[in-house]
C-alpha cells in the first residue's frame, strides 16, 4: 500500500493534475453522505460522522504514541474534557449558552492544559510504567466526572449532561433540516461538513508538524531519549508538547462530539474507549497519518457493518446462529491476531516503518 | 599553550561517587583552544563518567566546570547542548528509524527556532530555516563522507558510517568542543586512518576535540596533550610522548614496572 504514496506523488508532479485531483477528491467528500445517504440510509451517515470524530482522535494520540514514542492509555480523559467543557459551557446546566465560534477554541486550551497537567508527572516514566500511569489517570478523570454531582453539582454526575446546544452558524442550528437548492440537508449531513472540516485541518496540522523541527525532536525522542537530549532537545518541554498537542485534538473532537450528541455522560469516556483509538493507531500504521486516518474508519465502520450478519443469518439460515456482538469480539480477536502475524507494522505504514520491521 | 586566557574548557576538582565508588575523585583539567585533549586510562578508571558528568547527564557530587568563560549548567544535557559541547557516545546511539539526513538535521534544532505555529502556518522564516537546516545538514554528511547514504535508515549503515553520521550530527550542533567517546572502537585499520584525517580536518576548522580513546596509537599520534585517568583519579597529564614514559601510567597499564 506503501506505493499508494508513490503513485499520488508521481501522478501531481503536474501542477494541473494535482489541482484536478484535489478538486475531484473535494467533490467526492462534498457527495459522499448523500451517496451513503441514498445507498446505505441515513444510519450510516452518522456512522461516517462518527468516524470523522474518531479520525480526529487517532490523529491526536498518534502525535503522543506514533511520532513521541509514549505509550499513553488513558487518551479518552482528553475527549471527556473536550465534551464536558463543551457541554458545560452550552447547556442548561448552568444556564450558559456560548457560540461554538468561541468554545471549541477555548475548549482545545483547556484540553491542552490537561494535557500538560497529566503529561507532567509522566515525564521520567517510559513504556509499561507510563502506559499504567496514563491508564489511572484516563481513570481518574471519569471518576472525576461521575462523582462531581456532590457537594456542588457540576457535571450531573451519571446522569450526564442533557440537550446540549448544537453548533449554530449566524443563528442557524444544524440540528435542523434544511433545504439548499432542493437537495436535504438533514443534521447528520450538515455534521459531516463540520466534522470533514475539522479533520481535514488536524490532517494538515499533524502532516505539517511531522515534517518540521518539532516533529523531528519527537521521533528523535521516540528514537533515542538520551541521545536526543544530548543533540540539545529539551525532552521536558517537547514531550509536554507532544501531551498538549496531542490533547488539543481529542478536545476539539470532544467538543465535537458532545455538541453532535446533544447529551454526554462518563459511560463515553471509559478504558475501552482509550484501548480502541490506541487501536486505531497501531492498525492503521503507528506515526503515519494516512494509516492512522485509515484505521479510524475501519475500526468505527467494521462493527457496524457486522450488525447485519444477524439478519443475514435469519434471511439464509432461518434463526441465528451466533450474536452479533460476540461474533464482533471473535473476528476483531482474529484480526489482531492476523494482524500480528502478517502486517505487525499496521495496515498502512510508513515507508521508514515498514523497513524497520523487515529488516 | 598553558595560561587561563586559552583555556576553553576547566574541569575544577570534580568528584562523583555511586554509592561506595568513588568513580572521580577530584579530577582538575583544562583544555586548550584548538588543541585535541586524550583522555586515556585503563577500563574502569573513570572516563565516560568524566564525560557523563561533562555533558549534563549526571550531576557531579563536588567541583565545577568553565566552559569558554561561564559555568557550566550542571544536570541538563540540552543546555550542555547550548553552551556547544557536543558529544558522541562509546556505544553508537544514532535515531535509527530516521534517515541519515534526519540524524543531521535534528542536530541543527539547538540553533534552530521555529515552532509550532511556524510549522503549521509555514511561515517564511520557517520555510527559509528549514531550507537552511537541510542545506547544512547535508554539507555536513558530505563533510564526513557519507553524503551518498542520505536516505538510508541509519540503522542500516555500516559500523563506521554510523561512527562518521555520529559525529555529523555532533558537529550540526556548531560545538566548541566535541566530546567523542571511543570513536574508533571496532573500526579496522583503514577506518581509523581516515577517522583521524576526519579528526584532524575538524581541528583544523577550528572546532577543539577531546577524546577518549583505547587505541593507543591514534591517541599519541592524534593528541596535543593526554590526561591519565586511574580509578577515579588523574594520574598524569601531559604531552603524549612524557606521559607514555611516566611510570604511574605504566603502573596503572600494566600492573607495576618490570624490576
Amino acid at each position: 500500500m506503501g506505493s499508494i504514496t508513490e503513485t499520488w506523488a508521481r501522478l501531481t508532479r503536474d501542477r494541473r493534475v494535482a489541482w484536478a485531483a484535489y478538486v475531484l477528491i473535494a467533490v467526492a467528500l462534498a457527495a459522499l453522505p448523500f451517496a451513503v445517504d441514498a445507498a446505505l440510509g441515513r444510519a450510516w451517515v452518522r456512522i461516517i460522522d462518527v468516524a470523522l470524530l474518531f479520525v480526529m482522535l487517532a490523529l491526536g494520540l498518534n502525535i503522543v504514541v506514533g511520532y513521541a514514542g509514549l505509550l499513553d492509555l488513558g487518551y479518552v480523559a482528553f475527549f471527556a474534557v473536550g465534551a464536558y467543557a463543551y457541554a458545560l459551557l452550552a447547556s442548561p446546566q448552568f444556564d450558559i449558552h456560548t457560540s461554538f465560534l468561541l468554545l471549541l477554541p477555548l475548549g482545545a486550551l483547556v484540553t491542552a492544559m490537561f494535557g500538560v497537567l497529566l503529561g507532567a508527572p509522566t515525564l521520567k516514566l517510559r513504556g509499561d510504567y507510563l502506559a499504567i500511569v496514563t491508564l489511572g489517570f484516563g481513570e481518574i478523570i471519569r471518576i472525576f466526572l461521575n462523582n462531581l454531582n456532590r457537594p456542588f453539582n457540576i457535571t450531573n454526575g451519571p446522569q450526564g449532561i442533557t440537550l446540549i446546544d448544537p453548533l449554530q452558524i449566524g443563528g442557524v442550528a444544524l440540528n435542523e433540516t434544511f433545504i439548499v437548492l432542493g437537495i436535504t440537508l438533514a443534521p447528520v449531513h450538515s455534521y459531516y461538513f463540520v466534522f470533514l472540516l475539522c479533520a481535514l485541518l488536524i490532517i494538515v496540522v499533524s502532516l505539517r508538524l511531522e515534517d518540521s523541527r518539532i516533529g523531528r525532536a519527537w521521533i528523535a525522542i521516540r528514537e533515542d531519549e538520551a541521545a536526543a537530549r544530548a543533540m540539545g532537545i529539551n525532552t521536558r518541554n517537547i514531550k509536554l508538547l507532544a501531551f498538549a498537542m496531542g490533547a488539543t485534538f481529542g478536545g476539539v473532537s470532544g467538543g465535537l462530539f458532545a455538541a453532535f450528541q446533544g447529551f454526554i455522560s462518563p459511560e463515553s469516556f471509559t478504558l475501552l474507549d482509550s484501548i480502541m483509538i490506541l487501536c486505531m493507531v497501531v492498525l492503521g500504521g503507528m506515526g503515519h497519518v494516512p494509516g492512522v486516518v485509515l484505521g479510524a474508519v475501519l475500526l468505527t465502520a467494521l462493527p457496524e457493518a457486522l450488525r447485519y450478519v444477524g439478519p443475514l443469518q435469519k434471511d439464509w439460515f432461518g434463526q441465528v446462529f451466533v450474536d452479533p456482538s460476540d461474533l464482533r469480539m471473535l473476528l476483531f480477536g482474529l484480526a489482531l491476531v492476523l494482524m500480528m502475524l502478517f502486517r505487525p507494522a499496521g495496515l498502512w505504514p510508513s515507508k521508514i516503518r515498514k523497513r524497520e520491521w523487515t529488516t | 599553550m598553558s595560561g587561563r586566557m586559552s583555556a576553553l574548557l576547566e574541569a575544577k576538582r570534580i568528584s562523583k561517587r555511586f554509592g561506595g565508588l568513588e568513580a572521580l575523585t577530584e579530577i582538575t583539567l583544562a583544555i586548550n583552544r584548538g588543541e585535541i585533549y586524550g583522555l586515556i586510562g585503563p577500563n574502569g578508571a573513570g572516563k565516560t563518567t568524566f564525560f557523563n558528568v561533562l555533558t549534563g547527564f549526571y550531576r557531579a557530587d563536588r567541583g565545577e566546570f568553565a566552559f569558554d568563560g561561564a559555568p557550566l549548567y550542571a544536570g541538563a544535557p540540552h543546555r550542555v547542548a547550548a553552551a556547544g559541547i557536543a558529544r558522541t557516545f562509546q556505544n553508537i546511539r544514532l535515531f535509527g528509524n530516521m534517515t541519515a539526513l534526519e540524524n543531521v538535521m535534528v542536530g541543527r534544532h539547538v540553533r534552530t527556532r521555529s515552532g509550532v505555529i511556524g510549522a503549521v502556518l509555514r511561515t517564511a522564516a520557517t520555510r527559509a530555516e528549514e531550507r537552511a537546516v537541510h542545506e547544512r545538514s547535508y554539507a555536513l554528511l558530505e563533510y564526513v563522507g557519507i553524503a551518498a547514504r542520505r536516505n538510508d535508515l541509519a540503522h542500516s549503515l555500516s559500523y563506521g558510517d554510523q561512527r562518521r553520521l555520529e559525529i555529523a550530527r555532533a558537529l550540526a550542533t556548531e560545538p566548541k568542543l566535541l566530546a567523542l567517546d571511543e570513536p574508533a572502537a571496532g573500526m579496522n585499520a583503514t577506518e581509523t586512518a581516515t577517522l583521524r584525517q576526519l579528526l584532524e580536518r575538524i581541528r583544523a576548522d577550528g572546532t577543539t576535540i577531546l577524546l577518549i580513546e583505547h587505541d593507543v596509537k591514534l591517541v599519541m599520534g592524534l593528541c596535543d596533550r593526554v590526561a591519565v585517568l586511574d580509578y577515579g583519579k588523574k594520574i598524569a597529564e601531559g604531552v603524549a610522548a612524557e606521559v607514555q614514559r611516566d611510570p604511574a601510567v605504566i603502573e596503572a597499564y600494566l600492573g607495576g614496572v618490570l624490576a
